[in-house]
This record gives C-alpha cells, sequence and structure tokens, in this order.
C-alpha cells in the first residue's frame, strides 16, 4: 500500500475542479547510480478517478512525471458532500486509494 | 508587410534588451506562482503529524507532551516563537534541536546519535517530518522570536557577528549575498537578512521543499548548505552557531507572516 | 499615595532595562561568539577548521559590518597596500588566454566545497554575481554587469601600450580584488588559489579580447 495522498475537491456551478498530492519515488528508470547501473523504473503507470462510482479520469503515466507528482483536474457534475477516489497503480504492481468528500 | 514585419521586429529585439533585466524577474515571478498550488510539502506534514501521535522509540512514548516553548503539548503558534529559550536544557534552542531534546527525554533516543546522523537518514527524516508538521501547524502566524530571556538576547549578538564573519578561501559570509535589497545569484533572488525582507520571504519560508531536488528542507539542513557553499567546514547539527543565526534572522523578520511550509525551485 | 508612585516607577524602570538594553557588551559578545565559533563547526572533507580562521583583511571588515560603519580611510588604504603586494603578475608576461576556455571558467562554480575532491579544477563563480556575456541571461546582480568590458574601457588591442594600465588593473583585481577595494565583496581567485594562473588569463581573455563574445 503506496504513502497516502493529499486530495481537495471543490464544487463550483456544476463543475468538480480536483486537486491531487501523490507521494510516489517516480524514478524514471533512465538513471543510473554512482556506479554505473540503471535505477530500475518505479513510478506510477494507471490513474483513475471516479465520482459515485462512474470514472471521470483515466490516465496512463510514463516515465516523465517528477516526483511526488500534482495532479488537477475538473469534471462536469459533483456536489458538497459526494465523494471522489482516486487510485494509483505503479509498475511494481503497488497501489493506493484515498477518498474526498467534495467541498 | 516585410518592412512593417522587420520593424516590429527591430523594436522587439531592443524593446527586449531594455526590459532584459525586468522580464527575467517578470518570468520568475509566474513560475513561482506556478509552484504554490500543490506543494509537496504536504506530504512531509501528514507524515510529520502521524509520527507525533505515535508511539515510538526505548520508552515507546508518543510526542504529545513535548514542550516547544509553549508548554507540553501546544503545537500552534509553536514554530514562530522558536529559537527561545528552555530553562529544561538551560539553553537556547531552535525547533530541531528541540524535537530532539523531546526524542530523547520522552521517547528515550540517543541525543548523540540523532545529532550526528546525517540529513533524511535515519531518524532525521522523522525529525525533518515533525519538523514541517510543527512550522505549518503556524502558518500565516507572525515571526515572534523572543528576546525577553539574557540568553536570547546575547545570541541575538552571536547571531549577528556569524551572519557578517568573512571567512574560508571565498571571504564569504551570509552577508556576501544577504546583506542588500533586490540582489540576485544568477536568477535566484536573496532575501537582505539584516532586516525585516517582508511576508513569507527569508526565515518565514523554511521549512521548504526544494522541486529541484525533490527534497525537504528544515531550517538546519538550509544553514548547512549555505556553509558548504560559502566554502566553510560543515556546522554541527544543532549547534550555537546555526542557533543564534536562527535567533539573529528570526529577531530580525519580527512580525512577517510564515508560509512554512513553502516550496521553493 | 506618595509611597505607591516611586515603587511604580521603579518597577517601570526595570522592566525598561530588561526590554530594551542588549544585556551583552560588544567585546562580550566578540568573546562568546568566538567560543561558539569554536565549538560549533567539524571537518568535513577538504573543507577544515583552518577556514575559520580569518586574515587581518577579513578580521576587519568583519567588525566595520558589525558595527554597522565603514572602515576608515587609513585603515581601508593599509589592507589596500597590503593586498596589492601580493599580486603575482604572469610568470611569461603574457596576460591574455583563450576566451572560449574562459566562458567555461565564468560558467562552473564548483570547487573548495566539503562534496569537492581535493586537486580538482575549481571554477571562478563569475556569473554568479555578474553578467557577462550578451547571451547568457542566468546571470547574478551582486557585482557590477562585465558585458562590454573591454569595448568599453577602449580597449582594442590589449597588447598595445594604451592598454596597459587597463590590462593589469584587471588582472590585479582578479587576482586580489581587496587590492583595489580593501572590503569588496569578490573573492581572491588568485591569492586564495581558487583559479590558477592559466585559468586567470582565460577569464582576462574573456573580458579583453576584442573578439571575444563579451567585447560584440
Amino acid at each position: 500500500m503506496g504513502k497516502p495522498m493529499r486530495i481537495r475537491a471543490k464544487a463550483d456551478n456544476g463543475v468538480t475542479t480536483v486537486r491531487a498530492l501523490m507521494a510516489h519515488v517516480m524514478e524514471g528508470g533512465q538513471r543510473k547510480d554512482s556506479s554505473g547501473k540503471v535505477i530500475p523504473a518505479h513510478h506510477i503507470t494507471d490513474i483513475t478517478a471516479s465520482h459515485n462510482g462512474k470514472v471521470v479520469l483515466s490516465a496512463q503515466w510514463g516515465s516523465a512525471v517528477s516526483q511526488n507528482p500534482f495532479l488537477a483536474f475538473s469534471f462536469k457534475g459533483g456536489a458538497a458532500g459526494d465523494k471522489v477516489a482516486l487510485t494509483w497503480k505503479d509498475n511494481k504492481g503497488d497501489s493506493r486509494t484515498d477518498e474526498v468528500t467534495i467541498a | 508587410m516585410k518592412r512593417k514585419l522587420a520593424l516590429v521586429a527591430l523594436l522587439a529585439s531592443s524593446a527586449m534588451g531594455l526590459v532584459h533585466a525586468d522580464a527575467i524577474e517578470d518570468g520568475i515571478a509566474k513560475y513561482r506562482e506556478m509552484l504554490q498550488d500543490g506543494n509537496p510539502a504536504e506530504l512531509f506534514e501528514m507524515s510529520g503529524e502521524e509520527l507525533w501521535t505515535t508511539a515510538r522509540g526505548p520508552k515507546n512514548a508518543t510526542m504529545e507532551k513535548c514542550d516547544l516553548g509553549k508548554g507540553p503539548g501546544v503545537v500552534k503558534g509553536a514554530f514562530v516563537e522558536l529559537p527561545r529559550f528552555f530553562a529544561d536544557t538551560g539553553r537556547v534552542q531552535d525547533l530541531e534541536s528541540r524535537l530532539i531534546t523531546c526524542m530523547a527525554t520522552l521517547q528515550g533516543f540517543n541525543e548523540a546519535e540523532l545529532n550526528k546522523t546525517g540529513y533524511a537518514k535515519g531518524e532525521q527524516a522523522n525529525v525533518r517530518d515533525m519538523a514541517t508538521y510543527v512550522a505549518g501547524a503556524s502558518r500565516e502566524m507572525k515571526i515572534a522570536t523572543p528576546q525577553s530571556h539574557q540568553k536570547e538576547r546575547e545570541m541575538y549578538e552571536v547571531g549577528k557577528r556569524l551572519f557578517f564573519m568573512r571567512s574560508g578561501p571565498h571571504d564569504f559570509a551570509c552577508a556576501t549575498c544577504h546583506a542588500e535589497d533586490g540582489k540576485r545569484i544568477r536568477l535566484q533572488g536573496l532575501p537582505n537578512l539584516t532586516g525585516n525582507p517582508g511576508d513569507g520571504i527569508g526565515f518565514a519560508a523554511w521549512p521548504a521543499y526544494r522541486v529541484g531536488n525533490a527534497q525537504m528542507w528544515p531550517m538546519q539542513k538550509r544553514l548547512n548548505d549555505c556553509y558548504r557553499q560559502q566554502r566553510f567546514p560543515e556546522p554541527k547539527f544543532g549547534s550555537d552557531a546555526t542557533i543564534a543565526l536562527g535567533v539573529y534572522m528570526g529577531v530580525n523578520a519580527k512580525g512577517a507572516k510564515s508560509i512554512a511550509p513553502a516550496i521553493k525551485r | 499615595m506618595k509611597k505607591i508612585i516611586p515603587f511604580a516607577a521603579i518597577g517601570a524602570s526595570l522592566v525598561l532595562s530588561g526590554c530594551m538594553s542588549t544585556s551583552i557588551s560588544s567585546a562580550d559578545a566578540d568573546k562568546l561568539t568566538a567560543e561558539v565559533v569554536k565549538t560549533s563547526f567539524q571537518d568535513k572533507g577538504i573543507a577544515k577548521l583552518s577556514r575559520l580562521e580569518q586574515d587581518e583583511a577579513n578580521r576587519l571588515c568583519s567588525a566595520a559590518d558589525v558595527a554597522g560603519k565603514p572602515l576608515d580611510a587609513a585603515t581601508a588604504k593599509a589592507i589596500e597596500e597590503a593586498q596589492m603586494k601580493t599580486i603575482k603578475w604572469p610568470s611569461d608576461g603574457k596576460f591574455l588566454g583563450d576566451f572560449k576556455a574562459g566562458e567555461k571558467v565564468a560558467q562552473s562554480g564548483k570547487g573548495l566545497t566539503w562534496k569537492d575532491k581535493a586537486g580538482a579544477t575549481n571554477g571562478g563563480n563569475c556569473y554568479n554575481c555578474h553578467q557577462i556575456s550578451k547571451t547568457e541571461m542566468s546571470y547574478g546582480s551582486l557585482g557590477p554587469s562585465l558585458y562590454n568590458y573591454g569595448k568599453l574601457r577602449g580597449v582594442t588591442d590589449p597588447d598595445s601600450p594604451a592598454s596597459k594600465a587597463i590590462v593589469e588593473y584587471t588582472w590585479g583585481k582578479l587576482w586580489n580584488s581587496r587590492a583595489y577595494n580593501a572590503c569588496s565583496n569578490m573573492p581572491r581567485v588568485g591569492h586564495n588559489g581558487i583559479l590558477t594562473e592559466a585559468q586567470i588569463k582565460d577569464v582576462m581573455a574573456l573580458l579583453l579580447d576584442p573578439k571575444s563574445p563579451v567585447n560584440q
């Protein structure tokens, strides 16, 4: 189980904006250590966000996203009190899901 | 059309020359604005908060009875009144050295070991996270570094002398970079720390998350790296020199709003 | 009533002195600082405790900064004369090297920290404080702009007698900046062994060679 995310969601005029900070090392797999060996890739590969059971965002990430990534997105719908769930999966099979109540 | 384009290009290039320096400063300001949203420091804050309430160490105790200057367990507002004198240790302490005092007395960790441990290694990673949490609990509060105790006033004078101490192969002092308004090193703006540089600047902006190396830097690490760049030998963790500098900067910044934990390039 | 007022006055003056006095004389603060310096640092890598020993120039300039008053003219002059004596002129009489190499020296801030290895090549740190060429936008403002350095000073032929004074001043300033300004913030790149003679010649070319991008 990955480290907890920090998520905030706000509904305004029929549009909900979600801002999420994820704790992840996001090692791209291209860097070499001091002895010249490649540091193996360890990064988030899939993201899914859902509202009331419906998927509102799905993303496939590669090696270009930086450490401790910040994701912000909006979707039509959502009201204060509703729940939004965010899940990430990484290339080592680790995952993390956190929920937030829309403000 | 060609002549018009050429004229516009000429005006644009000469205008660029004139506003060269301003364009650089504007660009830096825009980049900083973009960084504000989603500060990874909050992840360290969350970790620190959890550590605060978790029973750990040989004594299996939490940090909830730790006295950061405003009474045992009072976290909110403590950060902006540090460094300060503590009667139980008889010395002026900053946030990180005080966290170590509590980790030793409440949780049974070895103080000397903690001080010798390198940045972000072992228990020092937990000191970093708790420092971030405690600082965040004083968000937007005004810096109010105390000068009511004799030793606090003495440390201010020591900090001032250290600030201006030029030495090493480059003859650098803190003052070499931080004693004038409006200066920058390469493109990095340098706050004037001999006075109050304003809300959320200088002393009021650390601990901070550095995007460039994805590291969370509390004040001890910031001072350590300053001395490294100054080509000085290494300041010991929690040493009087580092605490005195905190007193000097804090007292000078009296009234500035703390934005810690902040985010930097 | 008459008895109460004196007490209040004493109380008020006690509170006043507690808040407003510095509680420590300047001399005692100097002593305390010296003790703090002694116990607060440790050797690390090539950065040894001996680096904490200030030379006379640094001791005086630092004290002046603490006091908030510039050095008096006589003391400043004495420092400048002493620093001037340390300048080592080029061993073969040639002042200019290669400006392309000079740009590399100016760009590099490497060297002499506790993370650096002994004997490694150091950089001049120049762009940290100065604007130098037109194309490099990442420059600092701690020192004056050096863009068009040679051109502005009318140096069309650095080897001519007309340029001798400027060439020598520039060499001297690089070797030991304090020879011309007792408390200059600029590191003494020659005197303190930051740059080699060859590197300084390359920086000289960057600044003074009419073909250098700095002078276009």
